[in-house]
């Protein structure tokens, strides 16, 4: 087992609290890394509305949602084994990482078969024979490909960080009891999550034909 | 005028702009001067070597100093500021009755065409004492329409039409530069203005073969893209009587209202499902690709020409 | 466990220079005062690279013609040189060499609160310049440093994938740096160091890092557009695909603006410590010079849009720009005079680095003063991209900021290697490269004021002769700033030995041996009394020592 107390630290609470203040400004600068795109995506939008509102119809809604609700469940399974963190019950650690894991994937895979999906339905800026005429629609597209790759990038990175966390708990090579390990995971997990909410219905939802 | 270290002065913008311009070298010229001495006279008196008493030190920490000179630079940095931007409102609109050019920057060249069709390339020739306003258009990066004897800029994007205005006032030829780094030849995208006396101005342009106007070829384009198809008087489609239409307030279907300026009849132009006007239906085809950049400046001008008819009559 | 002695002094323990000599025990190093050495290593050499290709650009501008190298050489040259200036010398110049090295010592700490992002961050820094130079070797990039759409999306074949993907590497290695100084100062000052005890330059770093963590992920996001646009043609910056090329310029630029202060900020710091070292005075009005800096980074990023008074935004939009341009120049002014009095009432001496630092307060001064001409929309009208702008910002950066890093470099020198300098070459280099400095760029002003514009290979005749004496000002400050490389150089080899406090200074750092032993303190200090008390009767430290006598880590981290 691995030293929990880490230089130049002198006592446990500390050093917590120093990697959850990390964590939050990290998140902070994702926030802002993110903020670009969506910027892009107001901007277009409020010049194309038409383009983007008959772009958007063509995204596949189930597949949204499905993946919304295996997100929404893998933030739940990763906060259950958060808490189990603090209670020191490595099983079930073990058992909600492993959960929030599997979910991860799940999205990666829907999300996988709906790029297929799309690519078959020339859902490809700048493709000659993309379905859409009106202007804007091809902005959505890559807009919707951007935003959605650069959230599975983020999602891959977590889901590795996930696995291997799995792997050091069981092992017991994690001091996990006393560090903010699992709580920095959770919430680096937390951001994938809420970027998903935002991009949801800016991608699948807002003015559905 | 010394023309190794001041530009030539030859519009109106340039003498607003040089009075500022002074005023702010006077004013920065105090500043660096009284930084500079406070710096110098304390680093002299209080250097080591000196004798002067320092018993009073510890107490030196004036909190009506530091306000004193904290309001005093909010002063100076908002009179500034209004200063600054009075000469800009006054600048903002080009006069109604301004002449009108059109410049198409390319990769890397000048192309202008004068309000009477004339065009040059790398060249411009305007006349004394007339407001002109240029409509710059790009064939593929940003480029930036510079004249320093007149003071005035402007980027020149892709995509959609700037304007700059100016009014010269003193014969002579000053160069135009590129002022947006746009690739290779950029150091070399330069032109010159010739500025005349409206009777010269006349004379040149008599030497000049007569090429068609701006808004000549838009009339051509007009029947010949099949823009009178519908918006001719006497077309069965159901689609708006275009003169009158520059320059008022247009009703939208979704209850906006726009002004109908040059971006929008662009637009209108180029996204036609963008703004509908109020009582007509989206019929109207998209002349994107169809239409190339210069003949969408052309049919502007020609629409253009039509609201003025229509404010006529 | 290390002994220590009857004082709790860990006295066998070697200096943290001596803690390992193998080249593994510096490349695997978590001590942040090797980590600042390695960046100040690296940092050496982006800027004899940029400044290698200052000198090209100011030699082929001698001549109106273009005529010692081709077009296409020329736009690459500036673009190297304002991306490695940038990016790989200036945003990190202080805070990852001085700052790393420092800010435990002046807080009191131990090390940073993270030693292994730490040295990550070196490597982050060295992969993002390996692509950056690697672009550069394969043939260039000739977008300029601000990589502006359309240009560098579409039309430009550079390698601009490959520059872009470096400096977008190279921003986390800011993030990083930055993310770690906060977590840092919230959590080990040392006890006694209250928020308002702490030295100006800490302050300066925090506030700096506050902006990198906020700003720079804006431009990484830029650049990855520009990337995405250019490898898979999303056309978001593309007229002709409905896209809009002005949208990268406010994403770019709400980035770069704060980035300036990035780059200005760790500069007040540093002056602000060397001033009042110098002139044995207590900064005057702590307070305003705190809630300056702090005032400078939350504004700061409001005002980008006065780089694009003739991109044809609205003329309102640029009206609220403007006067926030303005309005920065109060907290700016505000540090200004408070240098100015410090100097009041002092008992002054002119060390080499009081002479950088003052030098600085000048050339700031004028630099951010012909800001203010840029911040007024009619007179950028005239002005934008000229040598006006490249007037100004060089003598913010290298008048101003360079002149800074110098400043620090030889202030802290001592405490870093344990030996002196000679004193005298090093005045007489800091009197050449203000005078080089001023030589070189005053007459750019001029230049822009006529209206030539920047970024150009070849001009009109009538610019020459300001250009000549541009170019042969660039000549002096080279010679200047090649100088202290040699007497850096031979203090190394030679210099005497500095004692823990040559300048007798108040900082915390000055109260552990030069150079610091691997744990900084023996005891960690607790500090008694406010910043800057030069003038207190007694001859007191700053800090009595405290209980608290922590293991060293010399068994667990390798040494050979
Ligand atoms: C470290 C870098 C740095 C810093 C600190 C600054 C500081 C400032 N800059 Fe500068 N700037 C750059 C680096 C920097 N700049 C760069 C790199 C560019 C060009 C980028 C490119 O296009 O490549 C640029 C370009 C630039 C422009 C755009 C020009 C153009 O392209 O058209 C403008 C316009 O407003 C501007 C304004 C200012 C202002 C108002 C400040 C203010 O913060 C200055 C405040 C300081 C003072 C004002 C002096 C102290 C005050 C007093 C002594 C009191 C007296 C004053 C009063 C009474 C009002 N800068
Ligand atoms: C941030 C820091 C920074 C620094 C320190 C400098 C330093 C210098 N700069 Fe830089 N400059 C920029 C940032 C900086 N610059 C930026 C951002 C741009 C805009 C780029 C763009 O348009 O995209 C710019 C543009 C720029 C231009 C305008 C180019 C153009 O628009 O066409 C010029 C021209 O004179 C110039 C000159 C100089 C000079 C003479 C120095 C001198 O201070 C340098 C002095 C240093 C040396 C001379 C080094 C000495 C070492 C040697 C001589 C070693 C010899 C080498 C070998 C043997 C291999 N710079
Ligand atoms: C098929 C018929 C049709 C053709 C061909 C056509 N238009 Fe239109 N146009 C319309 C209709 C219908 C509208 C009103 C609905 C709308 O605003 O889109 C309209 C609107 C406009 C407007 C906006 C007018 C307003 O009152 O707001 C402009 C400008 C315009 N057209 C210019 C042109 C030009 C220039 C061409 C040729 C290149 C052209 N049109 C070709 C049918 C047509
Ligand atoms: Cu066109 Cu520069
Ligand atoms: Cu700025």
């Amino acid at each position: 087992m691995s030293e929990a107390l880490h230089e130049p630290f002198e006592d446990i609470s500390k050093q917590r609290s120093a990697e959850q203040a990390g964590i939050w400004i990290f998140l902070a600068s994702e926030v802002i890394f993110f903020g670009g795109l969506f910027l892009g995506y107001a901007v277009y939008r409020y010049r194309y509305p038409d383009g983007f509102a008959q772009a958007l119809a063509e995204t596949n809604l189930t597949l949204g949602v499905v993946n919304t609700i295996l997100l929404l469940c893998s933030s739940a399974t990763m906060a259950l084994s958060v808490w189990a963190g603090h209670a020191e019950m490595r099983r079930l650690v073990v058992l909600g990482l492993s959960a929030t894991l599997l979910l991860g994937c799940g999205f990666l895979g829907v999300k996988g078969f709906e790029y297929y999906e799309d690519i078959h339905h020339h859902l490809v800026p700048g493709h000659p024979e993309f379905p859409v005429e009106t202007i804007g629609a091809e902005m959505f597209f890559s807009l919707y490909w951007a935003m959605t790759a650069l959230h599975g990038v983020h999602m891959a990175i977590g889901l590795g960080l996930i696995g291997w966390t799995i792997l050091a708990v069981r092992g017991e090579r994690l001091a996990w009891r006393e560090t903010a390990h699992l709580h920095v995971v959770g919430l680096y997990w937390n951001l994938v999550d809420m970027v998903w909410i935002f991009l949801f219905p800016l991608l699948y939802l807002v003015g559905r034909m | 005028m010394n023309r190794a270290a001041l530009p030539d002065q030859a519009s109106t913008q340039a003498v607003a702009f040089d009075q500022l311009f002074w005023t702010m070298v006077g004013f920065s010229v105090l500043i660096v001067l009284l930084v500079g001495a406070l710096i110098f006279v304390f680093s002299l008196r209080f250097r080591a070597r000196t004798g002067v008493p320092r018993k009073s030190v510890a107490v030196l920490e004036s909190r009506r100093v530091e306000i004193f000179w904290t309001a005093a630079t909010a002063f100076f940095a908002v009179f500034f500021f209004w200063y600054t931007s009075t000469v800009t409102l006054d600048t903002v609109e080009a006069p109604p009755d301004a002449m009108e050019y059109h410049v198409e920057a390319k990769q890397w060249m000048w192309k202008t065409r004068h309000p009477s069709g004339v065009r040059e390339i790398n060249a411009m020739h305007v006349p004394t004492g007339r407001p002109v306003t240029v409509f710059l258009n790009s064939q593929d990066v940003i480029h930036s329409f510079f004249v320093p004897a007149f003071r005035i800029k402007k980027d020149v994007v892709p995509g959609r039409t700037s304007t700059v205005w100016f009014e010269a006032t003193k014969p002579g030829t000053y160069p135009l530069f590129c002022t947006e780094y746009c690739g290779t030849n950029h150091a070399v995208m330069t032109g010159e203005v010739t500025v005349m006396t409206p009777a010269d101005y006349a004379a040149w342009l008599e030497t000049r073969a007569e090429g068609e106007t701006l808004a000549a070829t838009g009339a051509r384009l007009f029947t010949e893209a099949g823009c009178s198809g519908c918006h001719a008087e006497a077309s069965q489609v159901h689609a708006p009587d275009l003169s009158g239409l520059f320059g008022r307030d247009r009703p939208l279907a979704n209850g906006d209202i726009v002004t109908a300026d040059t971006a929008y009849i662009r637009d209108a132009i180029l996204l036609p499902e963008r703004d509908i006007a109020a009582g007509f239906e989206p019929i109207m085809p998209n002349f994107t690709g169809i239409l190339e950049d210069g003949e969408v400046e052309a049919l502007v001008a020609y629409i253009r020409t039509l609201g003025q008819e229509g404010l006529g009559q | 466990m290390s002994a220590t002695d009857a004082h709790g002094h860990i006295e066998q323990e070697p200096d943290y220079l001596g803690a390992g000599h193998s080249i593994r025990s510096w490349l695997l190093t978590t001590d942040h005062k090797r980590i600042g050495i390695l960046y100040l290593g690296t940092l050496i050499i982006f800027f004899l690279i940029g400044g290698a290709a200052a000198t090209f650009i100011r030699l082929e501008l001698a001549t109106p013609e273009g005529d010692l190298v081709t077009a296409d050489t020329y736009n690459r040259l500036f673009t190297l040189h304002g991306v490695i200036m940038v990016w790989f010398f200036l945003v990190p110049a202080v805070p990852s060499t001085l700052g790393n090295f420092l800010l435990p010592l002046a807080i009191g700490a131990r090390d940073m609160a993270f030693p292994k992002l730490n040295l990550a961050s070196w490597y982050i820094n060295l992969a993002g310049g390996a692509l950056a130079l690697a672009a550069l070797l394969l043939g260039g990039v000739d977008t300029g440093w601000t990589f502006y759409t359309p240009y560098s999306s579409l039309y430009s074949n550079s390698y601009v994938t490959l520059a872009a993907l470096g400096v977008f590497i190279a921003g986390f290695s800011t993030i990083a740096t930055g993310l770690n100084f906060i977590v840092t100062v919230h959590t080990h000052r040392c006890e006694g160091l209250t928020w308002m005890r702490l030295p100006l330059f800490v302050w300066s770093l925090y506030a700096t890092s506050i902006v990198i963590v906020l700003a720079t992920p804006a431009l990484a996001i830029a650049l990855l557009m520009v990337v995405m646009e250019r490898l898979f043609s999303l056309g978001l910056f593309d007229p002709a695909q409905g896209g809009d090329p002005i949208l990268f310029q406010h994403i770019f630029w709400f980035y770069s603006h704060p980035a300036v202060y990035i780059m200005i900020l760790p500069g007040f710091g540093v002056v602000t410590e060397v001033l009042t070292c110098f002139s044995r005075r207590k900064v005057f009005g702590y307070e305003a010079m705190v809630f300056a800096i702090l005032g400078i980074a939350l504004f700061g990023f409001f005002v980008w849009g006065h780089h694009m008074f003739v991109s044809g935004q609205s003329a309102y939009a640029s009206l609220i720009f403007s006067l926030l341009s303005f309005l920065i120049a109060i907290p700016s002014a505000i540090k200004v005079f408070n240098w100015s009095a410090t100097l009041y009432g002092g008992h002054i001496t002119f060390e080499a680095s009081m002479l950088y630092a003052l030098g600085f307060v000048g050339l700031f001064t004028l630099g951010g003063l012909t800001g203010l001409f840029l911040a007024s929309i009619p007179i950028d009208v005239h002005m934008h991209d000229t040598y006006f702008v490249t007037a100004h910002f060089h003598y913010i950066m290298v008048g101003g900021m360079v002149s800074a890093f110098f400043a620090g470099l030889h202030f802290w020198w001592p405490k870093i290697t344990g030996r002196m300098y000679s004193e005298l070459w090093a005045r007489l280099a800091a009197l050449l490269m203000f005078l080089g400095f001023n030589f070189t760029f005053f007459p750019q002003f001029i230049l822009g004021y006529m209206g030539m514009p920047r970024r150009y290979h070849s001009y009109p005749p009538e610019f020459e002769m300001w250009n000549v004496l541009s170019s042969a000002g660039a000549v002096i400050l080279a010679v200047a700033y090649l100088m202290p490389i040699v007497y850096f150089s031979v203090s190394l080899l030679r210099g005497p030995r500095a004692g823990d406090n040559p300048w007798q200074a108040r900082g915390l750092e000055w109260q552990t041996s030069s150079p610091p032993p691997r744990e900084n303190f023996g005891p960690l200090p607790v500090v008694t009394r406010e910043p800057y008390d030069y003038h207190a009767a007694d001859e007191e430290p700053t800090a009595r020592e405290g209980e608290l006598n922590f293991p060293t880590r010399s068994e667990t981290e390798f040494r050979e």
